[in-house]
């Protein structure tokens, strides 16, 4: 570990904080999404996330064996990785689909660019693009084994919630929010997504800057765009909908995609509300997260490099960059 | 080795400055057509016949092409070639040139083409151009071929066309879009970098007895400009 370390000048402060710590507190906020997940979609989805989960931490634990790099699984990472991969797959997805995103979250997306620190997107949803894009049909079949209120029934099929109010109609709000509805698997329930955010920000791990900005953004970008004006129930429904709330509170405030500087953290959340309202409004599938979150990790160095904080004693250099 | 040899400009082309894995050039065709292995192959053998060409031919006129004005002139050549060998196309394969559509026009302004005039075929002799540009062209013609190989073995489970995969098989359909050339170039470029490192590493003490120094301070006593921290 010590080669990941770079000292700078003092003054330093010390903290306990390490990435391990940091990844068992989100892991540990992603399971009630995840436990709800499975109560909701049944034993598949149990099935799905363990897969998942399995491959990321073999395959980082292999590709390091192999090239005789010290070996790094023991930081949580990859289970975080898993976890959220697995967490946007529909439940219906056969069981090679978990571990082949899995291979390509953790070798392409991660390794391949130096590991953890250095990967420019965020490894689960980068293979979950991937993913979307290769099997299209799949990713969007819905259809679900219910066990939970609607347990009557064999299967149930039916379009997400955001599909839904892109045709006109109406959707159940209360069903929701609390996650009884189509999706994938992590991201129906808002309520189990908001315990595991508050245990976030309890834990300091995240602070409200990127979710805060993003949400915000999403919702007056909606509220002009999204042909409702400011009509409550609609804008709820969007922001429960789909992956908004896993993507703001889970995805887009990942470390090592989003920016280190406060002004830059305000930027990206910014942009990640536009783009999403953008996709959500005008563009070809009712949902956009995961596509804005990506596009805007590739944004990440740039907002960093305008959003450098002068440093303390410093005059304002003249045309307002300082390098 | 001769450097202007027949066989030296093939090996040169083929291996040591691969166009596609090497040099990076004519990167555009390479990501756009190389969909399956038969683009691939088609479109690098378009471009080895122009290449090879249109190389003579600049050759022949190397000392005639005043300097100034020596690009307008190689353009010149390479689109007059590109248009015969397009009419040719249109008439006795009219299907690969619907499937390559506007890259057959584009090797005009291919940098591999315009790069060979400038940098071999107008300072050297006819034969020895001709089999660079057959060299550089074949070398083409394989970069293009693995590639389209790769892409269409995963992307649609064929190879040229043949169902090769178990029916149960799903294909990757990224691989044959934009995304799946990036993948592959990459990877087959890193494979090939490594296949080229451990041969280097065999051939490494040879290298060193020849150049005395080489740039290994450590072993050379005397100081170095570019020592190593």
């Amino acid at each position: 570990m010590s080669d990941l370390r770079k000292v700078s000048s003092s003054p330093h402060i010390r903290d306990k904080a390490t990435s391990s710590n940091i990844m068992r507190d989100v892991s540990i906020a992603l399971l009630p999404a995840a436990a709800y997940g499975v109560f909701h979609f049944g034993m598949n989805a149990l099935l799905t996330i363990l897969l998942s989960v399995a491959t990321c931490v073999a395959t980082e634990y292999i590709y390091e064996k192999l090239m005789h790099k010290p070996v790094t699984v023991k930081d949580l990472s990859a289970v975080v990785t898993g976890l959220l991969l697995a967490m946007n797959l529909p439940v219906s997805v056969p069981f090679w689909m978990p571990i082949l995103g899995g291979i390509f979250a953790i070798l392409v997306v991660k390794q391949l660019f130096g590991g953890l620190g250095q990967n420019f997107m965020n490894p689960a949803l980068g293979a979950r693009c991937f993913l979307m894009i290769s099997f299209a049909g799949r990713m969007t079949n819905y259809t679900y084994y219910a066990l939970g209120a609607n347990s009557g029934y064999d299967a149930i099929t039916t379009a997400t919630p955001l599909a839904v109010l892109r045709e006109g109609a109406s959707v159940n709000v209360m069903d929701m929010i609390v996650g009884n509805t189509a999706g994938m698997i992590g991201e129906t329930s808002a309520i189990a997504i908001l315990i595991g955010a508050a245990y976030l920000l309890f834990r300091g791990v995240i602070d409200l800057k990127i979710p805060g900005t993003y949400i915000v953004t999403f919702i007056v970008f909606m509220a002009f765009f999204g042909g409702h004006g400011f009509d409550g129930t609609y804008l709820v429904a969007q922001l429960a909908g789909g992956g908004l709330m896993l993507g703001a509170w889970f995805m887009a405030t990942d470390y090592v995609t989003s920016p280190i500087t406060p002004t830059g953290q305000i930027v990206y959340g910014v942009i990640l509300g536009i783009l999403t309202g953008i996709f959500r409004c005008f563009g070809a599938s009712p949902e956009g997260v995961s596509y804005a979150i990506i596009f805007s990790n590739l944004l990440v160095p740039l907002i960093e490099k305008y959003t450098i904080p002068l440093a303390f004693g410093k005059a304002k250099a003249k045309g307002g960059q300082k390098s | 080795m001769n450097p202007n040899s027949a066989g030296e400009r093939l090996y040169n082309g083929i291996i040591k400055e691969n166009p596609t894995f090497v040099m990076m050039l004519g990167m555009c065709p390479t990501l756009a057509v190389t969909t399956s292995a038969i683009n691939g192959l088609g479109m690098g053998l378009t471009t080895m016949v122009i290449l090879a060409m249109s190389n003579l031919i600049i050759s022949m006129l190397r000392k005639i092409i005043p300097d100034d004005v020596r690009v307008p002139a190689f353009i010149v050549i390479v689109a007059s070639f590109v248009t015969i060998v397009q009419f040719l196309l249109q008439a006795y394969i009219p299907t690969l040139n619907a499937s390559l559509g506007l890259y057959i026009p584009l090797i005009v302004v291919n940098c591999i083409i315009l790069g060979r005039a400038e940098a071999y075929a107008s300072k050297n002799p006819m034969m020895a151009s001709l089999f660079d540009g057959i060299g550089m062209g074949l070398g083409f013609t394989l970069g293009l071929t693995c590639i389209g190989l790769v892409r269409e073995l995963i992307g649609a489970g064929k190879i040229f066309g043949v169902a090769v995969m178990p029916a149960s098989y799903e294909p990757v359909s990224i691989f044959v879009m934009a995304p799946g050339a990036f993948f592959v170039l990459a990877l087959l470029t890193a494979i090939q970098n490594k296949v080229k490192l451990n041969l280097e590493k065999k051939g490494k003490d040879v290298s060193k007895i020849q150049s005395g120094c080489n740039a290994d301070c450590a072993s050379c006593g005397s100081k170095c400009s570019n020592a190593k921290e």
